[in-house]
């Protein structure tokens, strides 16, 4: 396998890490909020996070690149606040691949926190526990493999993001260039032989994370 | 030790429960059938739910009072409660269930330690037993014992007995009143058995959609061996 097959591989894997472990903390929370808690605003939020699953990629693409632009609302701010330049960048692609994958662990966490019966929880209250402890000890525990299995899905949707990524990142090689979009490179140049290579590792990739996905769904809690 | 409800108010589906009671029984029937508003009642008291109108004292403490703005949340209240269906945490063993609420720094009150739980459920047995294993007598001992160990002032248990069959459901009452002698916990009862209350309670609370209809002796309210003089109506 050639240095750029490589880098591309990691450069991927590790993009689809980071933006899974990114969106985790929130994409948790959230899922208990919408399973849990009736708030002002709520129907809005889960309309808004479903968003991308329904707009074309390409579409959710050009919306990042018009925010986080340097002209952008929120591009302007982090570069003037932290100095950051997202689009055209390897954040770009960490962004473009969260906020595809969002919704899906979004709604993985909900369904796993609503399968948790809340009389557990109010038992566990009753003996002395209070909000953080019924969830860290009763909540977290009982919906864990679903939290996980959303979390599987979200780094494999991650490794497999297209169109947001290209428009707000473009193929900068050894920069931006992740294996979806390499393969479609290769191919529109005729080096097929190289698109296969890469192929076969996405397959790989998608086979381990689903493998470990169903090692942890299946087994049983202690 | 007294439960005082005063002006107490929880909306309901289709009717509202209002009640005006002070419980000081060693246990304390709430008797009535189902759709009543019985388990409503032990969750206003337990903390689990909010008061519409009222308030709710137990041994002298305000725990919930709606017009002075008083709500003390469910961990505070140091108030056991066993859910119908037991709801003992599948993911622990009977040990972790019975030692979730228990601190061993803590002072218990006479006689309540771990061990002496234990012994009196007769647990020692299933401690290591996961949850799933459990037949649905031994659930409702662990959910016992489980409520027992947080150190409660007042338990509220809801139907210990429903789930059961009449073989288990008479395999279980001594439990019930062993707990009720040996630990000298005050105890709130909800059942719509007789019989039950009969052999553990020494004060009824009669529940017919949400009110109080009537309140006296088990022997004043059932004469024994014979058909209870309040029939029960459902919705």
């Amino acid at each position: 396998m050639s240095a750029e097959a490589w880098q591309i591989t990691w450069f991927t894997i590790g993009v689809a890490t980071l933006s899974t472990a990114a969106i985790l903390p929130p994409g948790v929370a959230l899922g208990w909020l919408l399973a849990r808690r009736d708030w002002p605003g709520k129907s809005l939020i889960e309309t808004l996070v479903a968003l991308p699953l329904v707009i074309p990629p390409v579409a959710t693409g050009l919306i990042l690149l018009k925010l986080f632009g340097r002209r952008g609302p929120l591009g302007g701010w982090l570069e003037r606040t932290f100095g950051w330049e997202i689009v055209f960048t390897w954040k770009a692609v960490v962004v473009a691949t969260a906020v595809m994958s969002f919704p899906l662990l979004v709604r993985t966490a909900r369904v796993a926190f609503e399968g948790v019966n809340p009389r557990l929880e109010q038992v566990a209250r009753t003996l002395g526990a209070g909000p953080w402890r019924v969830f860290a000890t009763i909540t977290l525990p009982l919906a864990a493999r679903g939290l996980v299995a959303g979390a599987v899905l979200a780094f494999a949707r991650a490794l497999g993001e297209f169109g947001a990524t290209v428009m707000v990142a473009g193929f900068i090689p050894g920069q931006t260039v992740t294996l979806s979009l390499a393969i479609y490179q290769f191919v529109q140049l005729g080096h097929d032989g190289e698109a296969m290579v890469l192929l076969a590792i996405s397959v790989a990739i998608a086979f381990a994370a689903v493998w470990v996905s169903e090692y942890f769904v299946r087994r049983r809690p202690a | 030790m007294s439960v005082e409800l005063s002006g107490l108010r929880v909306p309901l589906a289709s009717f509202a429960l209002e009640i005006d009671a002070v419980l000081a029984g060693r246990v304390t029937a709430i008797f009535g059938a189902s759709g009543a508003g019985k388990t409503t009642l032990l969750e206003a008291i337990a903390g689990l739910r909010r008061l519409e109108a009222g308030a709710v004292c137990v041994d002298e403490t305000v725990v919930a009072d709606v017009a002075a703005g008083v709500f003390v949340p469910a961990e505070q209240r140091a108030i056991g409660y066993v859910p119908q269906e037991g709801a003992l945490f599948p993911h622990f063993s009977v040990r972790g269930n019975l030692r979730f609420g228990f601190e061993a720094e803590r002072q218990y009150p006479a006689g309540l330690t771990y061990e002496h739980v234990v012994e009196v459920l007769e647990l020692s047995a299933l401690t290591e037993r996961r949850v799933g294993t459990l037949s649905g007598g031994e659930k409702q001992r662990v959910a016992l014992g489980r409520a027992l160990l947080a150190g409660p002032r007042l338990l509220l248990l809801d139907e210990p007995l429903a789930g059961l069959d009449a073989a288990l459901r008479e395999r279980l009452l001594p439990y019930l009143a062993r707990v009720r002698d040996e630990f000298a916990i005050p105890m709130l009862y909800v059942t719509h058995s007789p019989d039950e209350v009969m052999a553990l309670c020494d004060d009824v609370l009669v529940l017919e959609r949400g009110r109080a209809i009537a309140r006296g002796k088990p022997a004043e309210l059932f004469r024994e061996s014979e058909r209870p003089r309040y029939e029960l109506r459902g919705d």
